[in-house]
């Protein structure tokens, strides 16, 4: 498709602007002012234009209202239309974030309640909403971590450890917090080897990082003893809490020893991925964690007036402001609008869909760790197929096809062509039953007609993309062409 | 029940069936049964839709700083938003969807996110640009951890005159013994002094950051600081306000190495602090070391032109703890906001906007210093948007006066002076929001005066 800079033409506009109403007296130095005849280079077209142009682009999109996204660990559940509409109430998204307490008590009010919903749902007492996405509440979870070691004299702890199924943003945050990655195995049942675990802690650990149910949707049952162990040897405890829609009303992550966890609002607390973002990643942790939390916390004080604080010990801060707010509203309006029962029903629903799935495709495709029930997702792999020639990729794309999005592939690492399948809560029984014919009818053409996966997609708006070409001639902007406005 | 739930009794029995068991009970079977809960969570009870709907409105009544004329700004800035980027926000195309994994089926937020670097490339004269950071600060964070994995070097520069905030979170990301921050000191007139910077700069720096224009709204020169920087062999990062841009030498132009900033301020809503979305733009020797991701053109099995992530071996899923960043969720739909607000305003009302900014500011500047007692803190140096003004009276107790009648007055500055306080004019404030600001600063002078 066209670019909007292809659309261009000198004179168009796409808003209206009220005459200025003051008189224009000085000018910007000209030492200081735009390079050349000023123009930058902006696209010059009509509203009606511009809009015709995003919406065209929108329909090449995949999307969950559209149809189902199996996206293991990454929670695509359904995003309620009327928090749309509530986190854009005028005295909710208008208000500046700078402005004096009282003139915003209704923001702080819901942040400072969503606060206690969370530390009540991990079983937690303290909580920052401040990280703008999982990945950055694990840097503040291991911030936390560093700063509890060092107020101890401890400051030389700086290995985490990790199994070798942990996602790939649990390493890069460590390195970011500068520490040491350490490798713990799983065991044959794909949880993590307790023996390996006892062999790897030591003086110097600062942390296990795990998430539960781990990334191959299974339930680590001997994690008592797991966070013993590192507890034992000094470390600390931090759940990634990407997983967490398996647990809502079902377990707590501060009752089985760990000190702190992130929650993706994006996932569990349908807040909408926004091709991308933006997400939320509150992190709560343990009393003795919460003197260390990022700048600012939201307090209630003895006459009922909400304010932003920041705890004197604070680590510093993650966002030049509070965090995104307008995604904590959403979430907010979740946990309102589902109560305990209702978040619950979300968990118990999401496993019930995922072991469904499961045991409808076990028999067409190899599953490695099935010793038992799946908590909400299940990895798959496509060994059996690769024999046939169709490798995961091929099926992730045949899927496309088919009109579903395809399920998270080549993760976890420890499964080879893996598929990872999490159909989320929202689905519905003959949603997943066409899902699973799909499948089954994937791994048919794999046997007989491997040619249909191999060059699939083809029912998409583009065929299969050569990312080989994108690296090699880096295409990241659209080029001047002569005659533009530039 | 919920609406969100499909399955109802008879589907999960059928289901369980399929699955082998007989209770849902029996799926909890790997949770050691010591941790299963045997209480409901302690919560509210459930809301219906209606129920809910008031429930916002009365939190929202409670916000009440939303109904004063807003010349605060500091970070984050009250900008007319035309109706159709939130009808583009709003389409389920583009908000339910998830990261372009999947690029066969993304090509409508890969293509946009892609128009979206090229204006950010433009706008702030550089190469290229990544498809977004969490906000402005963080992004000015990883542009100093990028410019040390560039140049092999642990020190930066930033200038004192950077938003605090900003500081904060930049000193937060670098917190590590080998890093080291080092600030330099602003002069009276607000600016940095070079010969200063010079001295800093001996002995192995990473980069120089400086903002553009500063938080008190000052605008400086960058290219004497571009040219020192690159003497001494490391990389100047501007952290540039994008309203500023179409009235201001480009920082590319000037020499900059790589540029970041907030894009709230296009199209994006207040919102308390968020989502907003911190841009970051670079010279494309760079790339290869910017985090977060990129989109990039390529061609499909037919030729046709399409859209991929792209230089993905810097990120976090396949390199790991060798990864250029942890970020993985950005804040693409924010982006997506700024690109469809540049479309609309495009070139000739963007630079509308820019232009009024500047002489609605200045136009409030000249009439605050006709009250007897006011001046500008840093009078001589030219300012875009957002100046510091020196009022006669204590500013916090001025601010909250003027609260009173209506009027959100700035952000007091108490560090440069008890009356002093940053104030913004954006082009949505009035000639008569305006006038009438300066009259009850005026009686409020006029009172404390005497």
């Amino acid at each position: 498709m066209k670019t909007i800079f292809q659309m261009s033409s000198p004179g168009r506009i796409g808003t209206s602007l009220p005459e200025m109403d003051v008189p224009a007296e000085s000018n910007i130095p000209e030492e200081l002012s735009r390079e050349g005849d000023g123009s930058v280079g902006l696209p010059e077209a009509s509203e009606g234009q511009i809009m015709r142009h995003y919406v065209n682009l929108s329909t090449m999109n995949h999307h969950v209202d559209k149809g189902m996204y199996p996206l293991g660990s990454c929670t695509m559940k359904y995003n309620p239309k009327q928090y749309e509409d509530l986190a854009r109430i005028k005295g909710l998204s208008g208000i500046h974030p700078l402005c004096p307490d009282e003139l915003a008590a209704g923001s702080l009010e819901l942040m400072y309640r969503l606060g206690e919903f969370f530390c009540e749902i991990t079983g937690f007492e303290g909580v920052s909403l401040q990280p703008a996405a999982g990945a950055q509440g694990e840097f503040c979870g291991i911030m936390l971590i560093k700063s509890y070691h060092e107020s101890r004299g401890e400051s030389h702890r700086n290995e985490i450890l990790m199994p070798d199924s942990a996602h790939g943003t649990n390493p890069a945050t460590s390195r970011l917090a500068d520490c040491v990655v350490v490798g713990v195995e799983s065991n044959e049942y794909g949880l993590v080897d307790p023996e390996d675990l006892r062999r790897k802690v030591g003086p110097n650990t600062a942390a296990f990082m795990l998430t539960n149910p781990n990334t191959l949707g299974l339930f680590e049952s001997h994690i008592e003893e797991l966070t013993s162990i590192v507890h034992e040897a000094g470390g600390l405890n931090y759940m990634d809490g990407a997983n967490m829609n398996a647990m809502l009303g079902i377990a707590k992550p501060g009752e089985m020893g760990f000190d702190v966890c992130h929650l993706n609002l994006h996932k569990t607390f349908a807040t909408p991925h926004g091709g991308g973002g933006p997400g939320s990643g509150p992190v709560p942790c343990t009393r003795e964690l919460a003197r260390f939390l990022p700048d600012p916390v939201v307090i209630l004080d003895e006459e009922g007036n909400y304010s932003l604080m920041k705890k004197q010990d604070s680590f510093g801060k993650l966002m030049a402001f509070h965090g995104n707010t307008g995604v904590l509203y959403k979430a907010y309006a979740y946990i309102r609008t589902l109560g305990a029962e209702g978040l619950r029903e979300v968990s118990e629903n999401a496993l019930i869909n995922a072991n469904y799935l499961k045991a409808k495709l076990g028999k067409y495709f190899d599953n490695p760790f099935d010793n038992g029930p799946c908590m909400h997702e299940f990895v798959l792999s496509g060994d059996r197929q690769a024999e046939q020639g169709v490798k995961t990729l091929d099926i992730a794309k045949r899927l496309l096809d088919y009109g579903f999005h395809a399920p998270t592939v080549y993760f976890p690492q420890i499964v080879h062509e893996a598929m990872m399948i999490e159909p989320t809560e929202t689905e519905s029984l003959e949603d997943l039953d066409a899902f699973a014919e799909a499948m089954i009818s994937i791994a048919g053409e794999a046997a007989e007609k491997p040619y249909l996966v191999t060059d699939a997609p083809v029912n998409t708006p583009v065929l299969r993309l050569d990312e080989v070409k994108a690296v090699k001639e880096l295409c990241l902007v659209e080029p001047v062409e002569e005659g533009d406005n530039l | 029940m919920s609406r969100f739930i499909p399955n109802r009794k008879e589907h999960r029995e059928k289901m369980l069936r399929e699955i082998g068991v007989e209770t849902f009970e029996e799926l909890l079977e790997p949770v050691p049964e010591k941790f299963r809960l045997t209480e409901k969570l302690h919560l509210p009870k459930p809301l219906s839709e209606l129920e809910l709907t008031r429930e916002f409105e009365k939190l929202a009544g409670r916000n009440t700083g939303t109904e004063l004329a807003c010349f605060m700004g500091a970070g984050a800035y009250d900008h007319f938003i035309p109706a159709a980027v939130d009808h583009i926000l709003l389409r389920s195309e583009f908000y339910t969807a998830y990261t372009p994994y999947q690029a066969e089926v993304s090509q409508g937020t890969l293509q946009a996110i892609f128009e979206y670097q090229t204006m950010i490339a433009r706008l702030t004269g550089m190469e290229m640009a990544n498809a977004c950071m969490y906000d402005g600060a963080s992004a000015a964070a990883e542009a100093c951890l990028m410019a040390m994995r560039a140049t092999k070097k642990q020190r930066i520069l930033v200038a004192g005159s950077l938003n605090p905030r900003w500081l904060d979170v930049i000193r937060t990301y670098l917190k590590r013994d080998e890093f080291q921050i080092n600030e330099i000191p602003f002069l009276e007139d607000g600016t940095l002094d070079l010969e200063i910077t010079g001295k800093l700069i001996e002995g192995g720096t990473a980069a120089v950051l400086m903002p553009y224009p500063n938080y008190f709204g000052l605008i400086e020169d960058l290219q004497p600081f571009a040219e020192l920087v690159h003497e001494h062999k490391g990389l100047l990062i501007v952290a540039a306000d994008p309203i500023s841009l179409p009235l201001l030498r480009s920082p590319g132009n000037a020499g900059a190495d790589i540029v970041v900033g907030e894009g709230q301020s296009m199209g994006i809503a207040m919102s308390y602090g968020g989502p907003y979305a911190g841009f970051m733009a670079a010279r494309k020797k760079l790339a290869r070391k910017m985090p977060g991701r990129i989109i990039g053109r390529t061609t499909d099995r037919a030729g046709q032109i399409g859209y991929v992530l792209t230089l993905q071996t810097r990120e976090q899923h396949i390199k790991r703890d060798k990864a250029t960043s942890n970020i993985c969720s950005n804040q693409a739909l924010m982006a997506l906001a700024n690109v469809v607000y540049l479309s609309l305003t495009g070139e000739k009302g963007f630079r509308e906007i820019s232009s009024q900014c500047y002489h609605k500011s200045h136009y409030l500047e000249k009439k605050l210093l006709e009250i007897p007692g006011v001046s500008r803190v840093f009078e001589k140096t030219p300012f875009f948007r957002e100046f510091v003004i020196s009022f006669p009276v204590p500013s916090i107790g001025l601010r909250d006066r003027m609260i009173e009648q209506g009027i959100l007055a700035g952000l007091p500055i108490v560090e440069l002076g008890e009356g002093a306080m940053l104030v913004t004019v954006t082009e949505k404030r009035t000639r008569d929001e305006i006038d009438r600001y300066v009259k009850v600063a005026a009686e409020i002078c006029r009172g404390g005066s005497e």
